[in-house]
C-alpha cells in the first residue's frame, strides 16, 4: 500500500508549485483544496488498519480542507471582488525557483534526520518540509490577504504530512483540534478580508501599514 | 526480411499518419465547441491543394527564405526515422541518437526562424524571437527527461530507453516517469505551438508564434511547412506514446494498429487540452516552461536520491 | 625532425614582421614580403606537426641557457600537437586575410606594427606549447601576452581602444603573477623547473594551492566566467583577424595550460573535477546569456568565446572526475570532446570573426542594429557567417555537433552504475549544455538575421560590396574545415587519442577506444544523409514551384502599404524576452520614453547590457584599492634626502631582522 503514497505525495508537491507559480487566485484555491483532499486520503495508505476514528479523521479532513475552507475562500474572493495577485513581492519565476531550491534542500536535509528505516525510504519528510517552505514563501511574498491565507493553509498541509509519521502516537483529538484551529483562523480571516475590502476598497496588505499610526 | 518489412511499415506510417493527427485535433476541438468541424482528412486536402498553387515571394527575401521550409521538413523527416514506434528499434538507431534527434530539430528551428527574419517583417521577427526563446527553455526540460530514462534503462539509445524496457519501471519508479510524462507533454505543446502556448487558429498576428513566422510563405513552400509541422507533432506524439504506453502485445499485426490508436488518443488529448484551456499570456509562458523543467528535474532527483 | 621543423617555423614567423619595417609607410611590397614569410613560417609549423603525426617522431631538443634553473627544452607530443595546429592554421589564414583587410596603403600608421606583432604572437604561442621548462614557458607566455596587447591596441589613437587594452594588460599580468607562484610551487615540489609529471605524492594543501593557482592563472587567460572581464572589449576593438586569433587561439592557451598542468599532477580529488565542471556550466550559460544582450557584433562573438570555453572546461571537468574515480570512459569522452572543441571553436570562431571583419570592411560599423540585408550584396560572406553560426550552435552536420556529442555522451555516462558509482550532479550538466545550445541558437538567429537578412537599416549597409577574394579564400578554408570535421570525425580520432593518452598515460592508446565509445561512423552517415536529403528537398521545392505563377510582392505588413527598413524587428527586440529572463545576471540598463501625454513627443529607447562582473565587482574593487593605496602617497615626498633616508632605514631593519 505504501507504494501508492509516493505518487500521491509527488502530486501534492507538484501542487505546491502550481500554488507558487499561478496568479489566478481561484486556481490557487483549487490547488490547495486538491492537495488537502490528497493528504486526507494518505492516512488510509500509511495505516491500513486505521479503525473507525481514523476514518472519521479522514472524512473530516477531506471535508474541511477539500470543500468547506475552499468554498469559504471562494466566497471571500467574490466578496472582495478580486481575481489575481497582481504584483507579488517576488515574481512567479523566482518563486518557482525558490520553491524548487527549498524542495531540493528538504530532500538533502531529510537524510540527516534520525528517521526509522521504513520512514526514511518514504517521501513524507521531504514533502512535508518543502510544503511548509512553500507556505512560508506564499506568506511572505504575496500581498493579497487571501493569498496569505492560502499560504497558511499550505503551511498546515505540510505539518499534516509530518503528522502522518506519527499517526499512531498522536491522539486524533490533537489533529482534529489543529484542524479546528485552522478553520477558525480561516473563518476569522474571511471576515477580516470582507471588512478590509469594504473599508479600504482593496485587500492588499500593503495598505495595512497605514494603520500603524 | 522481417526488419525490412518493419522499417517499411515504420516509414510508410510516419509519412502518412501525421496529417491525420491534425485532423483528429481539429475534430476534437469541434466536438467540444458543438460544431461539425472540418473533415478528418482536411490536412491532406490542404497539402494537395497547396502543392498545386502558385507562389508569391517578397523581393526582400533571399535563398534563406526558401531554405527554411526545406530544412524544416527534412529535419523533421529524419527525426521520424530515429523514433522507435513499436518494440523493435527504429530504422536508424545508435548510441546517442537522442542527441541527434534534439539537434536535428534545432537545425530545423534555426532555418525556420532565419527564413522568418529574411522577410524583414516585424511580425515575423516577433514570431521567430518567441519561437527560439521558448525553445531555449523547452530543451532543458526534454534533456532532463532523457536523463531519467537513461538512468532507468541504462541505455543511450532511444530504442532501449522507450517502450518495452520501461514497462517494469512504471511499477517501481512510476512517480519519476509520471513527472517526465507531464513535462514532455508540456514540451510537446510548446514545440508544436499548441494552446496554451500558441493558438494555431488565432487571427491576430501580434499574439502568434509559429503561424506568424510563416506568414509570407505560400504555395508548395507553405505545404512543406505544414507537413513538416505535422511530422514534428508525430515525433513528439510518438515519444509520449512510447513513454506512456510501453506495453505491446509482441505480435506485429496487433502492435501497429495499437500504436496508431494510441497516437490518435494523444492527438485527441491535445484537442481536449486545447478546448479546455485558454492561451497563456506571453509573459507567463516561461513560468510554465520552467515548471516543466522542474518536474523533470524532480524526476531525476527522486531516482538518484 | 618535427621539433626542428616547427622551431624553424617559429623563427621565421617570429621574424616575419621585421623586413616590413625596412620598407616605407606606404609600401605594399613590405606587406607582401611579411605576409609571405609569415605564411611560410606557419606552413613549416604545420608541416612539422604533420611529420609528427605521420611518423610519431619526436626528439626533444634541450639546450643550456644561462638563466639559473632555465633550460631551452622543447618537445612535441600528442597533446601539444593538438594545440599547435590551430596556432599555425589560424595565423596562416589570418595573415592572408590581412592582405586586403589591413592594407598597408590604407593603414600606413599601424599596418607594420600589426604584422610585426602578429608574427611574434604566433611564434610565442607555439613556444608556450612546446616548452618543457617552466621558465621557458613563462618567457613565451609573457611575449605572447605583450604581443597580444600591442595587437589589441593597434588603433591606439582611440580612447575606447586604450581602455580595453589597459584592462587586458592588467588581467594578463594578474594571470602571469599566478603562474609565477604556480611554477615556483611546482619547483619546490619537484626540485627543478622541468615540466615532468610530479612523482612525489603532494601534500593536500600544496595540491590544492597548485590547482587554484592554475585555475586562476590559466582561467584568466581562457576567460572562464567570472575571470573573463578583459575579454569582450579586447575582442571587440581589435582588428578582426586579430580577434580571430585571440578568440580562436590565444584563449586556448589558457586551456592548454590547465590541461598540461593537470596532466602533470597525480590523480586529483573528485572535488576538483566537480568545481571545473560547475565553472564550465556557469561560463557556458552566462557567456551566451551575455552574448544575447549585446548590440555590437564582435562583442557578441566575444561573449560566445566565453560560452565555448565553458563547454571545453565542462569536458575537462568530466575528464578530471573520470581520473579521480577511475572511469576511463569519462576521461576519453570528456577530454576527447574538450580537445575536439578546442579545434572546432578555433575554426568556427575564426570563421565568424573573419566574416564579421568582412562586414566591418564593407559597412564600417559593428552596431548590429545599423546593419541588415547584407546577404544580397555579400552572398559569400553571408554564407560563411551562416556556416559558422550553424557550427557554433552545435547543429549537425557541422563540426560543433561532433564535440558536443562526445561531451553529451560522457555526461550521460555519469548516470550509469560502474566503478566509482554514479555522479548524478555531473549528469545535470547535460541539460545545462542543452540550455547553452538553445540560447546559442537564439543568439545566432538574431545575429545572422539582423546582419544579413531583411533590408538594410542604414545607408552604408545599403551600399555594401562583397570583399576581395583573398579574404573570402581564408574564410572558405575555415568553412571547409567545419564540414570536414563534421562529416569525417573518424579522421581526427587517432589524433585526439594521442592527446588523451598523453594526458592519462595509463589508459594506453585512447584512439580506438574513443571510436568504440562514440558512434562516429553514424555521425558521418547521418551527416551525409542529411546533406543529401536537404539537396533532395531543395530540388523538390524547385520542381514544385510553378514557373508561371511565381509572383513578386512586397513582404506582407498587415496591409500596411509603405513599409520602411526601420519597421523591421531589431536585434534588441529579438533578444528582449531572453534578456528579461536573465536580467538577474545581465542587469540591463534601459532608458524608456514615457508615453503618457496625449500627443507624444519624439522619443527614443535605449538599452545596454554592460558586463556585470566588470562594472559591479572588478571596477569598484579597483577603485577601493586605489583609494587605499593612495594613502601611501605621504611617503612620496619628492626630496632625494627623504628617499635616501628610506633606504637607510630599510637597510638597518633588514640587518636587524637577519641577525
Amino acid at each position: 500500500m505504501v507504494q501508492i503514497l509516493d505518487p500521491l505525495l509527488i502530486v501534492a508537491l507538484a501542487l505546491n508549485f502550481v500554488a507558487l507559480g499561478v496568479s489566478r487566485i481561484r486556481a490557487v484555491i483549487h490547488a490547495v483544496a486538491l492537495q488537502g483532499i490528497l493528504l486526507g486520503v494518505c492516512p488510509l495508505f500509511v495505516h491500513p488498519d486505521i479503525g473507525l476514528r481514523g476514518i472519521l479523521l479522514v472524512a473530516v479532513t477531506i471535508g474541511l480542507k477539500g470543500f468547506v475552507i475552499p468554498r469559504f475562500l471562494i466566497h471571500a474572493m467574490r466578496e472582495a471582488n478580486i481575481q489575481h495577485e497582481v504584483k507579488p513581492v517576488v515574481n512567479y519565476m523566482s518563486s518557482l525557483l525558490l520553491g524548487a531550491a527549498g524542495t531540493g534542500l528538504a530532500l538533502v536535509f531529510s537524510y540527516t534526520l534520525p528517521l526509522t528505516a521504513e520512514h526514511a525510504k518514504l517521501l513524507i519528510v521531504p514533502a512535508s518540509l518543502s510544503t511548509v517552505w512553500a507556505g512560508f514563501l506564499m506568506l511572505t511574498t504575496r500581498k493579497k490577504a487571501i493569498m496569505q491565507v492560502l499560504g497558511y493553509l499550505l503551511l498546515e498541509n505540510g505539518i499534516f504530512m509530518f503528522g502522518l509519521l506519527l499517526l499512531e502516537a498522536m491522539p486524533f483529538l490533537v489533529e482534529i483540534g489543529v484542524l479546528l484551529d485552522l478553520f477558525t483562523g480561516v473563518f476569522v480571516m474571511g471576515i477580516i478580508i470582507h471588512h478590509i475590502s469594504r473599508e479600504f476598497a482593496s485587500i492588499s496588505t500593503e495598505h495595512l501599514t497605514e494603520l500603524k499610526e | 526480411m522481417d526488419t525490412f518489412l518493419h522499417n517499411a511499415i515504420h516509414i510508410a506510417l510516419a509519412l502518412t499518419l501525421p496529417p491525420l493527427l491534425l485532423g483528429v485535433i481539429a475534430k476534437t476541438k469541434a466536438l467540444f465547441a458543438g460544431r461539425v468541424g472540418p473533415p478528418l482528412l482536411q490536412a491532406y486536402y490542404d497539402l494537395i491543394k497547396l502543392v498545386q498553387k502558385g507562389s508569391v515571394f517578397s523581393p526582400t527575401t533571399t535563398w534563406v527564405f526558401r531554405a527554411g521550409p526545406v530544412v524544416g521538413l527534412v529535419t523533421a523527416a529524419m527525426a521520424v526515422l530515429l523514433i522507435p514506434l513499436t518494440n523493435s528499434s527504429a530504422p536508424i538507431s545508435f548510441t546517442g541518437d537522442l542527441i541527434l534527434l534534439a539537434y536535428l530539430l534545432g537545425l530545423g528551428r534555426f532555418f525556420t526562424a532565419s527564413a522568418a527574419l529574411d522577410t524583414g517583417s516585424a511580425f515575423e521577427g516577433m514570431g521567430a524571437a518567441r519561437e527560439v526563446t521558448f525553445a531555449c527553455l523547452a530543451e532543458p526540460a526534454f534533456f532532463l527527461g532523457l536523463l531519467v530514462l537513461a538512468k532507468l534503462s541504462g541505455s543511450l539509445q532511444l530504442a532501449g530507453m522507450l517502450g518495452g524496457a520501461l514497462a517494469p519501471h512504471w511499477l517501481t519508479e512510476g512517480a519519476s516517469l509520471a513527472l517526465v510524462l507531464l513535462s514532455w507533454f508540456v514540451v510537446l505543446l510548446v514545440e508544436n505551438a499548441r494552446i496554451p502556448f500558441d493558438d494555431p487558429n488565432t487571427h491576430l498576428e501580434l499574439t502568434m508564434i509559429h503561424e506568424v513566422m510563416v506568414l509570407d510563405h505560400s504555395g508548395p513552400a507553405l505545404g512543406m511547412i505544414l507537413y513538416g509541422a505535422a511530422l514534428k507533432l508525430f515525433v513528439f506524439g510518438a515519444l509520449i506514446v512510447r513513454l506512456a504506453f510501453p506495453l505491446t502485445t509482441g505480435a506485429p499485426w496487433l502492435d501497429w494498429p495499437l500504436f496508431v490508436a494510441e497516437m490518435l488518443a494523444v492527438a485527441a488529448l491535445i484537442g481536449v487540452v486545447e478546448s479546455t484551456m485558454a492561451r497563456l499570456r506571453l509573459t507567463h509562458v516561461p513560468v510554465l516552461l520552467v515548471a516543466a523543467c522542474l518536474l523533470s528535474a524532480f524526476g531525476i532527483i527522486l531516482l538518484v536520491r | 625532425m618535427s621539433e626542428a621543423l616547427i622551431l624553424l617555423g617559429i623563427v621565421i614567423a617570429g621574424a616575419s614582421g621585421f623586413p616590413g619595417l625596412l620598407f616605407g609607410k606606404w609600401s605594399i611590397t613590405g606587406q607582401r614580403i611579411t605576409t609571405l614569410l609569415a605564411v611560410l613560417g606557419a606552413a613549416l609549423g604545420l608541416g612539422g606537426i604533420a611529420v609528427f603525426w605521420t611518423t610519431g617522431d619526436s626528439q626533444p631538443i634541450a639546450l643550456p641557457w644561462s638563466i639559473p634553473g632555465a633550460e631551452f627544452r622543447v618537445a612535441v607530443d600528442g597533446l601539444g600537437a593538438i594545440f599547435l595546429t590551430p596556432i599555425f592554421l589560424i595565423s596562416l589564414l589570418g595573415n592572408v586575410y590581412g592582405l586586403d583587410y589591413w592594407k598597408q596603403t590604407r593603414h600606413p600608421q599601424n599596418g607594420r606594427k600589426l604584422r610585426l606583432f602578429y608574427g611574434v604572437l604566433t611564434a610565442a604561442m607555439a613556444l608556450v606549447v612546446m616548452a618543457r621548462n617552466g621558465i621557458l614557458f613563462l618567457v613565451g607566455w609573457e611575449i605572447m601576452a605583450l604581443a597580444a596587447f600591442f595587437l589589441v591596441t593597434t588603433e591606439d589613437d582611440e580612447e575606447e581602444v586604450r581602455t580595453a587594452g589597459w584592462i587586458y594588460l592588467v588581467a594578463t599580468h594578474l594571470a602571469t603573477l599566478c603562474l609565477f607562484a604556480l611554477f615556483a610551487l611546482m619547483r619546490a615540489v619537484s626540485g627543478s623547473f622541468t615540466l615532468v609529471p610530479l612523482q612525489r605524492e603532494l601534500a593536500p594543501g600544496t595540491a590544492t594551492a597548485v590547482f587554484i593557482l592554475a585555475l586562476a592563472g590559466f582561467g584568466l587567460k581562457a576567460g572562464i566566467m567570472p575571470l573573463h572581464v578583459w575579454l569582450p572589449s579586447a575582442h571587440a576593438i581589435a582588428p578582426s583577424h586579430v580577434s580571430a586569433i585571440m578568440s580562436g587561439v590565444i584563449i586556448k592557451m589558457g586551456i592548454y595550460g590547465l590541461v598540461r598542468i593537470t596532466s602533470l599532477l597525480p590523480d586529483p580529488p573528485a572535488a576538483w573535477g566537480g568545481v571545473v565542471l560547475g565553472l564550465g556550466a556557469v561560463s557556458g550559460v552566462l557567456g551566451v546569456a551575455f552574448a544575447i544582450g549585446q548590440h555590437d557584433l564582435k562583442r557578441l562573438l566575444a561573449y560566445h568565446s566565453i560560452e565555448n570555453i565553458g563547454i571545453i572546461v565542462m569536458g575537462l571537468g568530466l575528464a578530471l572526475l573520470g581520473r579521480s574515480l577511475g572511469r576511463a570512459d569519462w576521461i576519453i569522452l570528456g577530454l576527447g570532446g574538450a580537445l575536439l572543441h578546442v579545434w572546432n571553436h578555433a575554426v568556427f570562431k575564426a570563421l565568424l570573426f573573419l566574416s564579421a571583419g568582412s562586414v566591418i570592411h564593407a559597412v564600417h560599423t559593428r552596431a548590429i542594429d545599423h546593419l541588415g540585408g547584407l546577404a544580397k550584396a555579400m552572398p559569400w560572406t553571408s554564407l560563411s557567417f551562416l556556416i559558422g553560426a550553424v557550427a557554433i550552435c552545435g547543429l549537425p552536420p557541422l563540426n560543433g555537433f561532433v564535440s558536443e556529442f562526445l561531451i553529451y555522451l560522457g555526461l550521460f555516462g555519469t548516470l550509469g552504475d560502474g566503478p566509482g558509482g554514479s555522479v548524478a550532479g555531473a549528469a545535470l550538466a547535460a541539460p545545462a549544455l542543452a540550455l547553452i545550445g538553445g540560447l546559442a541558437l537564439a543568439c545566432f538567429v538574431k545575429a545572422y538575421g539582423a546582419v544579413f537578412l531583411g533590408t538594410a537599416r542604414s545607408e552604408s549597409a545599403q551600399n555594401a560590396r562583397e570583399v576581395p577574394p583573398s579574404m573570402l579564400a581564408s574564410m572558405s578554408v575555415l568553412a571547409a574545415c567545419c564540414f570536414l570535421i563534421g562529416l569525417a570525425p573518424l579522421l581526427v580520432v587517432p589524433l585526439l587519442g594521442r592527446g588523451i593518452s598523453d594526458w592519462a598515460p595509463n589508459l594506453g592508446d585512447a584512439g580506438p577506444r574513443l571510436a568504440v565509445l562514440a558512434p562516429l561512423a553514424w555521425v558521418t552517415t547521418m551527416g551525409l544523409a542529411l546533406i543529401g536529403a536537404l539537396l533532395l528537398g531543395g530540388a523538390l521545392l524547385w520542381l514544385m514551384l510553378p514557373k508561371v505563377l511565381l509572383v513578386q510582392r512586397p513582404t506582407w505588413g498587415c496591409a500596411y502599404a509603405a513599409p520602411t527598413p526601420r519597421m523591421q524587428y531589431t536585434s534588441s527586440s529579438f533578444a528582449q524576452q531572453l534578456v528579461g529572463l536573465f536580467a538577474w545576471a545581465l542587469r540591463p540598463r534601459t532608458q524608456q520614453p514615457r508615453t503618457l501625454p496625449l500627443f507624444p513627443q519624439k522619443a527614443s529607447f535605449h538599452s545596454v547590457a554592460p558586463d556585470t562582473v566588470l562594472d559591479d565587482a572588478v571596477l569598484p574593487l579597483f577603485r577601493i584599492s586605489a583609494w587605499v593605496i593612495s594613502k601611501f602617497r605621504v611617503f612620496q615626498r619628492g626630496s632625494i634626502q627623504m628617499y635616501l633616508l628610506y633606504m637607510f632605514v630599510a637597510l638597518i631593519a633588514l640587518l636587524l631582522w637577519r641577525r
